[in-house]
């Protein structure tokens, strides 16, 4: 799936990857994907949860190799 | 201001002693629904931390300040994040320290009574997921019932008190979470029984607990005996210690029963589930302390935070053991099942000796609460 910026939060724990998530949403028009690559699994729960409480859209979710990516739209 | 940690046991304190706290817990709803801390004198607010990376303002008002303040979190990040926050606006409050996996892994360990000639008798209470285990103690030797994956707290235990562990029992094979079980019998030489119905499959050496087997700790004999009684699982054994203590494993609770289908058809077991306690616990002395493997809720605690009651009481109190109708008690238990453990399947599996997850999975896999019982 196409995005228009890639944020790696590889390695990082909880609450590193949504706090980095939210930093770079800001940078992004309405609109726009963001793809985040996670390894720290809480992170599914919460980043589906944080996608809904600020109006964004969870488009797509893969799990490879340990390593979870992430597809948000910016509502 | 300042923020401090606080350890699992410095919780486990305030629910025994029924302490007043606030906990704020920063989980994302759908977990903090799932399984949460308990405490009978404890409030709760639930606000996700990625709610409050811009500050926490808007809550600060719901905050009490004539209480003791804790946050909590999954695994800790984000419970110190939000609780630095709290402080700079001026409150004192503590984190859990290892979040609620510290919390679900923490054992507290009561005596529960003597036994002849200076035995004892200890409940290990998991508190975080409502498991107990047990160890029976009697002239330096003693046994392990029921053990939870972290077996340094019993070999840690028998080490202080000076007694070594030579049998290591399971009332049944567990669905709920991970058995230490064979790992400590590894590391002390002691030898791991396990019923032999439930056993069938497992890939390590064990020996079989047939009904009526009498196993003998200490020189001056406190004797274990097995009594089967499946319906939880179809090999589940019960043990008496010492003429005093039913060991009832995941049949009976103290305000519930155990669910028969968790390793099979709950249509299959419910009839043997109904003989064992309509029957077979019936034939016992009312005078036996029942000691269950799970409590459900924080309400099943004594005063000292063990979870134990007369045999005698429960059959009068416990809802689960005075249902007349035989329909009425299969609808009960097989009818509205409450949702099963997290990753029930994979933990058998790993209780098998068929899988072997490494810590972290296996942490994962214990989430949330026991779910083995119907009320």
């Amino acid at each position: 799936m196409n995005s228009d910026k890639v944020l790696d939060a590889k390695g990082l724990a909880c609450p590193m990857p949504i706090v980095k998530t939210k930093k770079a949403m800001n940078d992004l028009q309405t609109g726009q994907v963001l793809e985040i690559h996670v390894t720290d699994k809480g992170a599914k729960a919460d980043l589906a949860a944080w996608s809904k409480s600020g109006g964004h859209e969870l488009v797509e979710t893969t799990v490879e190799n340990d390593i979870l990516k992430f597809w948000i739209r910016k509502g | 201001m300042t923020f401090n940690s606080m350890t699992a046991a410095e919780v486990s304190k305030k629910v025994i002693n029924k302490t007043d706290l606030f906990i704020l817990d920063v989980r994302n709803e759908n977990d903090f629904t799932d399984w949460k801390i308990e405490g009978e004198n404890f409030i709760f607010r639930n606000v996700p931390y990625f709610n409050l990376l811009d500050g926490v303002e808007e809550i600060i008002d719901q905050i009490p300040t004539n209480k003791e303040i804790l946050v909590v979190c999954a695994k800790e990040g984000s419970s110190v994040m939000v609780a630095e926050m709290l402080s700079e606006a001026g409150l004192d409050v503590s984190y859990l320290k290892g979040g609620m996996k510290a919390w679900s892994e923490h054992l507290e360990p009561v005596k529960i009574g003597d036994l002849t000639d200076g035995g004892e008798i200890y409940q290990f209470v998991r508190l975080g997921k409502g498991c107990l285990s047990y160890m029976v103690i009697s002239n330096g030797e003693a046994a392990v019932i029921d053990s939870t994956r972290m077996i340094d707290a019993y070999i840690d235990f028998a080490d202080r008190i000076g007694v070594k562990i030579i049998h290591v029992l399971d009332t049944h094979l567990h669905a709920d979470h991970i058995s230490g079980g064979r790992r400590i019998a590894e590391r002390t030489n002691a030898t791991y029984w396990l019923p032999p119905k439930d056993a069938t499959e497992v890939t390590f050496e064990y020996q079989p607990l047939a009904s009526g087997k009498v196993l003998t700790i200490g020189h001056t004999a406190i004797d274990i005996h097995s009594l089967y009684s499946p319906g939880h699982t179809i090999g589940s054994t019960s043990f008496v210690v010492d003429g005093k203590y039913l060991l009832s494993g995941d049949i009976l609770f103290i305000d519930s029963i155990g669910r028969p289908d968790l390793a099979g058809l709950a249509e299959d077991w419910v009839g043997d589930l109904r003989e064992t306690l309509y029957s077979r616990y019936r034939e016992l002395s009312d005078e036996l302390i029942v000691l269950p493997s799970h409590f459900m809720i924080i309400a099943e605690l004594n005063e000292d935070g063990s979870v134990a009651k007369k045999l005698g009481t429960l059959f009068v109190e416990n809802h689960g053991l005075n249902i007349e109708d035989e329909a009425e008690f299969r609808e009960l238990v097989t009818g509205n099942l409450p949702p099963q453990p997290n990753a029930y399947q994979e933990i058998r599996e790993t209780n098998l000796g068929k899988i072997e997850p490494d810590v972290e999975k296996q942490r994962e896999m214990e989430i949330g609460p026991n779910r083995c019982a119907v009320r």
